[in-house]
């Protein structure tokens, strides 16, 4: 019987909190779409988000396309099929690894700098206070995040993409002896714009998801310094476990034969 | 300290409070869970008073003061603003309604990513759509009216001690002339002195313009200084109002213990065995 109440009482607080979110989602998206905008404040998080998380999203990028063909050639070596590589990079990079891994970084940086800047303006007044001053915060911090985090992860991505599959180049051409123009060609053959394009669309629900959950969980901290850093947690991981679902169910939507 | 030398309050030869009530609050009442804040606050604010709400902590005084600013609504009871009902207003109207409030946060709440001007000049750039040259003017001449110079201006809050903080959060408050103003708590964590500068500020920004102002606190001090009419609060209700001149002999135990600041009394502070 008892562990039959738990059961309940931890459905309910999924159900509170899921129609919490839903709420939260929902008032957000509608000052998105309604007058007044804040154009610099969208700026400076179009700033924050892109800009900023270059060199991160970058670095893992070139890393990660360096690895994948150094993995890829050690593994294909076995059955001779070293010319692939190229293409697997290319594949990899833009379908899969670009999104998400750079999803992820992004969700460590910018998910938790939003959570703790709202978090510690919702413990210091700072968000009743803008109320006071005649401004509504979900107009003035909330929808500018999420837009600023749709419309740049997918620039981001872009990006990584390019960067990505140039690190892939650089060890098959510099470490394991590919010829330049041979790789290149290869990258080109294989690649359809709806691997790059699937990526891209990933980067955009990414994006937003990142925004929301770092929201989120700023707006409704309370406590102090430990809610503030609980937020901060909060904020990464739902993003992070977000992005893999929803990754996951993005790659069925796009690429599923069944 | 760069505050000029000014009268208190009941120095002044200002123009009596006129009777017409500005804030009107019936059996406001509110809980979180299963703690009730407030009990059926029953209080009246008249148009160009200064009202104190005294009490000690926890008893509902900022609580209060969120649910007529509207960020909090009470689960029951009536708060009318120039007569007219304000706890079931549509956001839109509810954002028109914020234009006739000022507040100053007991922390001051500035936002920390903005230099002190445009703290300063927020209401008027985003709220009312100034330009910001227009807006920084102002914000300079309210700087100066709360006893800062222009270089401030350009600092960030952070940078600011704590008495300037509160300074800039009076200017800010002030900026677009609020017909109504509220003050939170706004000498707690200041020295004395300080504390008599922010009182004498408050009393002159208010006197200036001409505006109905609630001052919540439990400094007695402050209170006598800045108050018309002083209104007790006790778990969740208000147990006695009258003029600030009569706090001293008002006939309630429980405001003689709380004016006295005597543990001995009808309050009875919950402290926990350790």
């Amino acid at each position: 019987m008892g562990f039959l109440a738990a059961t309940g009482r931890a459905f309910l607080v999924f159900l509170e909190a899921t129609g919490r979110l839903a709420m939260f989602t929902g008032t957000a998206l509608s000052h998105c779409v309604r007058p007044p905008f804040y154009p610099r404040q969208i700026l400076r998080q179009m700033i924050d988000i892109g800009f900023y998380s270059l060199p991160v999203v970058g670095l893992t990028a070139l890393f990660t396309g360096m690895v994948l063909a150094l993995q890829s050639y050690s593994g294909f070596s076995r059955f001779q099929a070293e010319g692939a590589i190229a293409t697997v990079v290319a594949l990899s990079i833009t379908r899969e690894l670009g999104p998400v891994l750079g999803g992820l970084m992004v969700a460590g940086r910018i998910g938790a700098a939003m959570a703790a800047e709202i978090g510690t303006m919702r413990v210091t007044e700072q968000i009743d206070a803008l109320s006071t001053l005649s401004t509504n915060p979900f107009k003035y911090l909330i929808a500018p995040r999420l837009m600023a985090g749709l419309a740049m992860l997918p620039l981001l991505v872009l990006v990584a993409d390019i960067i990505g599959i140039f690190g892939g180049f650089l060890v098959g051409v510099y470490r394991l002896d590919f010829n330049a123009s041979s790789y290149i060609s290869r990258t080109w053959e294989f690649l359809e714009p709806l691997d790059v394009i699937s990526g891209l669309v990933k980067a955009a629900v990414f994006g937003f998801l990142i925004s929301l959950m770092g929201c989120y969980h700023g707006y409704h901290s309370k406590g102090g310094a430990q809610g503030v850093g609980a937020a901060t947690t909060n904020a990464v991981v739902s993003a992070s476990i977000m992005i893999l679902i929803s990754n996951y169910l993005i790659t069925g939507l796009f690429f599923s034969t069944k | 300290m760069s505050a000029r030398p000014m009268p208190s309050r009941s120095d002044t030869n200002r123009t009596p409070p006129s009777t017409t009530p500005k804030i009107t609050l019936k059996g406001v009442t509110k809980h979180f869970g299963p703690k009730k804040v407030l009990n059926g606050i029953d209080l009246q604010v008249g148009t160009g008073e200064s009202l104190v709400v005294i009490g000690g902590s926890g008893t509902g005084k900022s609580v209060m003061l969120k649910c007529i600013l509207g960020l909090l609504h009470p689960d029951s009871g009536s708060i009318r603003v120039d007569d007219a009902e304000t706890t079931k207003l549509n956001p839109r109207d509810r954002e028109k309604l914020q234009h006739k409030f000022g507040m100053l946060f007991q922390g001051a709440a500035l936002f920390d990513s903005l230099p002190v001007w445009e703290n300063v000049a927020f209401g008027l750039i985003q709220g009312e759509h100034m330009p910001r040259a227009q807006a920084k003017e102002i914000a300079i001449a309210k700087l100066g009216a709360v006893g800062l110079t222009p270089d401030v201006a350009e600092l960030s809050p952070s940078e600011l001690s704590g008495g300037m903080q509160k300074r800039v959060g009076l200017a800010r408050a002030i900026a677009d002339e609020p017909e109504i103003i509220f003050f939170d708590e706004p000498t707690t964590g200041l020295d004395p002195i300080m504390a008599d500068v922010i009182n004498e500020l408050i009393v002159e920004c208010v006197k200036d313009l001409g505006a109905t102002a609630v001052t919540i606190t439990h400094d007695m001090a402050s209170a006598r200084k800045i108050a018309d009419r002083v209104a007790m609060i006790h778990q969740g209700r208000i147990i006695w109002t009258g003029h600030a001149k009569d706090i001293d002999h008002s006939g309630n135990p429980y405001v003689d213990q709380f004016v006295n600041g005597r543990a001995d009394g009808p309050i009875k502070m919950q402290v926990r065995a350790l």
